[in-house]
């Protein structure tokens, strides 16, 4: 078997493909090859030791579908690749549009419907939870500054103001707002979402839904210790009823198809938790679902290949997860080899 | 008098390290906080509890009970224990 694995990017902000390995890994049953499909050289994921087997450069999602495609081709008449699986926000429109010609070539994938992926999207996040009584803090779209101009009648600062696909900012104040709105907007486009913030305790659900509105398994975290971009860098697994019952009830109204990242924020005064984002994909710290005992990404392996996986009913609590940085020392051969070829070999066919 | 009981979920270790699987706190006690907490685990109440610290500890009870009412309001202000 051959699994190609995106999210290689073992950063900052890491992205979720070497935990996904790992989960496939560990459980035993795998004795695959593990394809990395890299978008930039320097990917840690690629030169660390037992993760992937050969790499491939691909070319970002903006540079269109034909383009990508014709590359997954070419990696696919060396490879044969069993399975695909795409670890990141930004590129899973791309692959959902392209499963069908993937399963042509003998790819399976086990992605999210375009559906799916619009209903969970940040700008209809608040209208796909009222509709199904779920709580969220109440957001504007901004397209404009002037559309920040009604955030002090619509609710009070602070607020969380969020790109389309990446980046968020609590913001105190107009100025803040602004800069904030700038910032992301350069970066990742319009609309702004302008969210009303909810103070409380953040927890995260890893969760992976079959398409039928079942969910397979979800295991619950809470960050421990948040680096200054926001993101959690040591988290302990937690066990509340009422967070894995909702985390449920969303992926039922969803009929989720693939893995999935919940994340909630419980509001102090009342306990109640609402939600914040869902995000169409494993999280970085998935593999703290596995270490729980649940192993997600090897379910959503299993399940791409068709094969019927029984749910999984318990985990276990207090299990944490700490990242660490660690330099990886490597030799400039190794480095040349993807700049010229776009590829890396660690273990040859 | 009160009575008091722990939550079936809270998970206590020996060393006085408090869990709570459902929100990922977690809390340490010190010497005496494990004292008194082993002591409602076996079920004592506020009196019986008091009785065993000044008998344990040289202070006097009027200090003793004010400290003792401080702590058991931080137990419950973080749900670590309840009122019978």
């Amino acid at each position: 078997m051959k699994i190609a694995v995106t999210g290689l990017n073992n950063i900052d902000n890491p992205g979720p493909g070497v935990p996904v390995i790992r989960g496939l890994k560990d459980s035993g049953n795998f004795d695959g090859s593990i394809i990395g499909l890299v978008y930039d050289s320097l990917e840690p994921g690629m030169y660390m030791d037992n993760v992937s087997d050969r790499n491939y450069l691909i070319p970002y999602p903006s540079n269109g579908l034909e383009v990508l495609y014709s590359r997954l081709e070419y990696i696919n008449e060396i490879e044969h690749i069993d399975v695909l699986i795409p670890t990141l926000d930004s590129e899973l429109y791309g692959f959902t549009k392209l499963a069908p010609k993937l399963e042509e070539l003998g790819i399976k994938t086990f992605l999210p419907t375009t559906d799916n992926l619009n209903m969970r999207a940040k700008d209809k996040l608040f209208d796909f939870c009222e509709a199904n009584e779920i709580r969220s803090p109440k957001n504007i779209l901004a397209t404009s500054i002037q559309d920040l101009y009604t955030i002090p009648s619509e609710f009070n600062y602070p607020v969380a103001v969020k790109g389309i696909f990446y980046d968020a900012y609590i913001c105190n104040n107009f100025d803040e707002a602004k800069t904030a709105f700038h910032k992301i907007s350069h970066k990742w486009g319009l609309p702004i979402i302008i969210q009303e913030f909810v103070k409380g305790d953040e927890y995260n659900v890893c969760a992976l839904g079959d398409g039928s509105g079942e969910t397979i398994g979800a295991v619950a975290m809470k960050k421990l210790y948040i680096t200054d971009k926001g993101k959690g860098w040591a988290g302990i697994s937690v066990k509340d009823e009422t967070l894995i019952n909702l985390s449920n009830k969303i992926m039922k109204a969803l009929k989720w198809k693939s893995g999935s990242e919940l994340e909630f924020v419980k509001e102090k005064n009342s306990n109640q938790y609402y939600l914040l984002e869902i995000n169409p994909r494993f999280p970085a710290w998935v593999y703290l679902s596995v270490a729980a005992g649940q192993n997600l990404p090897y379910a959503l392996y299993q399940l791409a290949l068709g094969k019927k996986v029984e749910k999984f009913e318990d985990y276990e609590v207090g299990k944490i997860f700490i990242r660490y940085s660690w330099d990886l020392i490597t030799d400039i051969k190794k480095f040349e080899e993807v700049a010229i070829k776009g590829e890396l070999v660690n273990k040859p066919l | 008098m009160t009575a008091f009981s722990i939550p079936s979920n809270l998970a206590v270790s020996e060393n006085g390290f408090l869990f709570v699987p459902t929100t990922g706190e977690t809390f340490t006690l010190n010497k005496i906080g494990i004292s008194i907490f082993k002591l409602i685990q076996k079920g004592a109440d506020s009196d019986e509890i008091i009785d065993a610290l000044s008998e344990e500890y040289d202070v006097d009870k009027i200090n003793l009970e004010k400290d003792f009412t401080d702590f058991i309001n931080q137990l419950k202000h973080h749900n670590l224990i309840e009122e019978k």
